[in-house]
């Protein structure tokens, strides 16, 4: 039985909001440990059409105070407009956002952060001049001297933002997307383009933010980012969320094998002759296996050798691709 | 290298030749200028002009033989006071009034006076010759002192409209606009900072590049400064709010170019900048009345060049405040944060 990624797992639409809302709060999803746990922030019905475009189909749900929720989906599965709708920056055709029990208004933008995938900040302004002018616009204060330090930024305080690296301008975006002591964070893919050092660097100011009991809401293309940071999931495609839940129940849930990964190369049988799900892609075969050491015996027979062979367990991008049948686009 | 040259050369056409909002200003623009400065100086400008003082703002040539001198300017002159203090500028060579006691006014003066009044007194002659001279004396307006809040107020006129009206575009090009829109920050806010930002900006330089020339040029000023000033502020507010009104919705940078060029051009030729409108055709005139440049231009020179105060300018300045508040209030309305 040899497949090709073809989105072949059912998924069980909305099953992560309808199953748990109750009064203002939701009940946890079992893979973490979370308690009863206040509603930070709701969409309810949001749909949002373009001229001969569905972008949003009458997505709900609801994102629990304190949690870093993750919003994924391949692109044009309408997720940026689903958060932008979320951040109030574009109108929705029907449906509302709720922030803490009321309609999101004055008090959310007051009390939100948002970064932005793409956002220039003016030329010739400083980092710290930056900082000052966006806190500023708010009421409600963060220590700034705390933000720099969060954000590593205290040596390019005076930097013009022209000049600033890939990282240091992510790291900038998270700063001012903070200086209001935000209660809920947006951030925008926001590791898009930044190399692995740097991006592991932001994942850890995600954390810190997390820990200080901010609540996080992140759309991201990497399925890596969303495991490490994300308590809870949703999977968008094509205008609909698709699946919905923490990480770690949505692939207990769908998997309960383990994944054998070798070269297509260095199998020299018949893949038909394996007992067990193969699929091909990228020049790898994987096959997932409930029985590892009877799949490596067979193995041993079949291949030029095992060398090159990896043994994992699936994880959210298995999960995404099965879902989505696309491929990740960055 | 040809091949990545065409390439890009190709794309580049093609996204100009897309964004038909830029297509079309850049037919249009240079267009209308052609028609619009071919039709300005289409008659040939005499080398005298000569005030008529009457009530009716039409010439009748056939009223006296000196109305059908060739090669003078005759301008209708409805305020007597007006046109003495013209003919004491050598802004115009004679003021005649034809009528039961036809006299006429010659500033001594003036050159162009003397050779003009040569032609008045031989044509009167032929029609009974009875006119009655009188003088008046005065220091001629230098060109530089009548050209000064002309160059002033287009150096406002395009640090408002490009100063803001290309920014605001830019901004919401690139989506710093939108960033702001996620904060508490309100349009109107927005809007007044950027008013307030670049008019600051406007009075400072507009300022000191006036006195710098006041100094090394002596420019002529018998108005109040302080009354200057206002009309100084009140013309910039309105031509920021312009500028605000024309980039309230437009995305495109080249578009936003293309439409402040629009606006900025005519301004600057049908304003009074250069030179007077005056003998031009009166529907031009009309046509000049919409601009706000026009309105700051006249109360400018009424103050530096007559010595008017607040209530003689006051039509001026209501003008300008009434099209600020047009301007804003459509800006205001209209404003697009990002990109659609």
């Amino acid at each position: 039985m040899v497949a090709r990624r073809a989105g072949n797992l059912q998924a069980p639409v909305g099953s992560g909001y309808e199953n748990c809302m109750a009064q203002g709060t939701l009940t946890t999803f079992s893979g973490r440990n979370f308690q009863r746990m206040q509603i930070a922030l709701e969409a309810k019905n949001l749909v949002k059409q373009y001229p001969g475009v569905l972008a949003v189909d009458d997505v709900s749900f609801a994102v629990r105070e304190g949690i870093c929720f993750g919003l994924l989906g391949p692109n044009g599965a309408g997720k940026t407009t689903t958060v932008e709708i979320m951040e109030g920056v574009t109108p929705a055709t029907s449906g509302d956002v709720w922030y803490y029990g009321s309609p999101a208004g004055t008090r959310f933008r007051e009390e939100a952060g948002i970064q932005f995938q793409n956002t220039a900040l003016q030329d010739f302004i400083t980092v710290r001049e930056t900082l000052e002018m966006f806190q500023s616009l708010y009421d409600r204060k963060a220590d700034i001297n705390h933000i720099i330090e969060q954000c590593s930024l205290q040596g390019l305080l005076k930097r013009d933002n022209r000049k600033l690296s890939g990282g240091q301008r992510q790291r900038l975006l998270l700063a001012v997307a903070l200086v209001n002591k935000p209660r809920l964070v947006f951030l925008d893919e926001p590791t898009t383009g930044l190399d692995p050092q740097a991006r592991r660097n932001f994942w850890d100011l995600v954390k810190n933010i997390r820990a200080e009991g901010t609540t996080v809401i992140l759309t991201t293309h990497y399925m890596e980012e969303a495991e490490i940071l994300c308590d809870e999931i949703a999977i968008m495609d094509a205008g609909k969320i698709i699946i919905q839940g923490s990480p770690d129940d949505l692939l207990k849930k769908h998997y309960k094998n383990t994944i054998i990964e070798l070269p297509l190369n260095d199998f020299t049988g018949d893949l038909a002759t394996l007992d067990h799900r193969v699929i091909e892609s990228l020049g790898l075969i994987e096959i997932e296996t409930n029985d590892v050491n009877d799949s490596l015996r067979k193995l041993a027979a079949a291949t030029s050798g095992l060398n090159r062979m990896k043994i994992r367990q699936p994880n959210l991008e298995d999960l995404f691709l099965d879902l989505t049948g696309h491929s990740l686009r960055a | 290298m040809l091949k990545r040259i065409y390439a890009i050369f190709r794309a580049r056409n093609l996204e100009f030749i897309r964004d038909r909002g830029t297509l079309s200003w850049n037919i249009i623009l240079p267009v209308s200028l052609m028609f619009g400065l071919s039709f300005i100086f289409s008659s040939d400008r005499a080398e005298y002009t000569v005030g008529v003082l009457q009530n009716d703002p039409v010439i009748d040539a056939s009223a006296h033989p000196f109305l059908e001198s060739r090669y003078i300017d005759f301008v209708a002159v409805t305020e007597r006071q007006g046109g003495l203090r013209r003919v004491q500028r050598h802004q115009l060579d004679l003021l005649v009034e034809f009528g039961d006691q036809p006299q006429y006014w010659i500033n001594p003066d003036s050159p162009k006076g003397y050779f003009v009044e040569f032609a008045l007194l031989q044509a009167d002659e032929a029609a009974g010759g009875n006119i009655t001279k009188s003088q008046v004396t005065g220091d001629a307006v230098r060109y530089v002192d009548w050209v000064l809040p002309g160059i002033l107020g287009m150096n406002v006129m395009f640090s408002s409209l490009f100063g803001v009206g290309y920014v605001v575009v830019r901004y919401r090009k690139n989506g710093f606009l939108k960033r702001l829109r996620a904060t508490p920050l309100r349009a109107i806010e927005f809007v007044i900072a950027q008013v307030a930002s670049r008019l600051l900006l406007i009075l400072v330089i507009t300022s000191f590049v006036y006195a710098g020339t006041n100094y090394f040029l002596q420019t002529r000023m018998d108005g109040s400064y302080l009354v200057l000033l206002i009309v100084l502020l009140v013309g910039s507010i309105s031509m920021i709010s312009m500028g605000l009104m024309v980039a309230a919705r437009v995305t495109s940078e080249e578009l936003a170019g293309g439409l402040l060029n629009m606006v900025t051009w005519p301004m600057m030729m049908l304003s009074g900048v250069w030179f007077s409108l005056e003998a031009t055709n009166a529907w031009i005139q009309k046509i000049a009345a919409i601009f706000p440049l026009t309105h700051m231009l006249g109360a400018a020179r009424a103050v530096m060049l007559d010595g008017a105060g607040v209530a003689e300018i006051m039509p001026q300045l209501t003008t300008l405040l009434a099209m600020s508040a047009v301007f804003l209030a459509f800006g205001a309305f209209t404003f697009r944060w990002h990109p659609r």
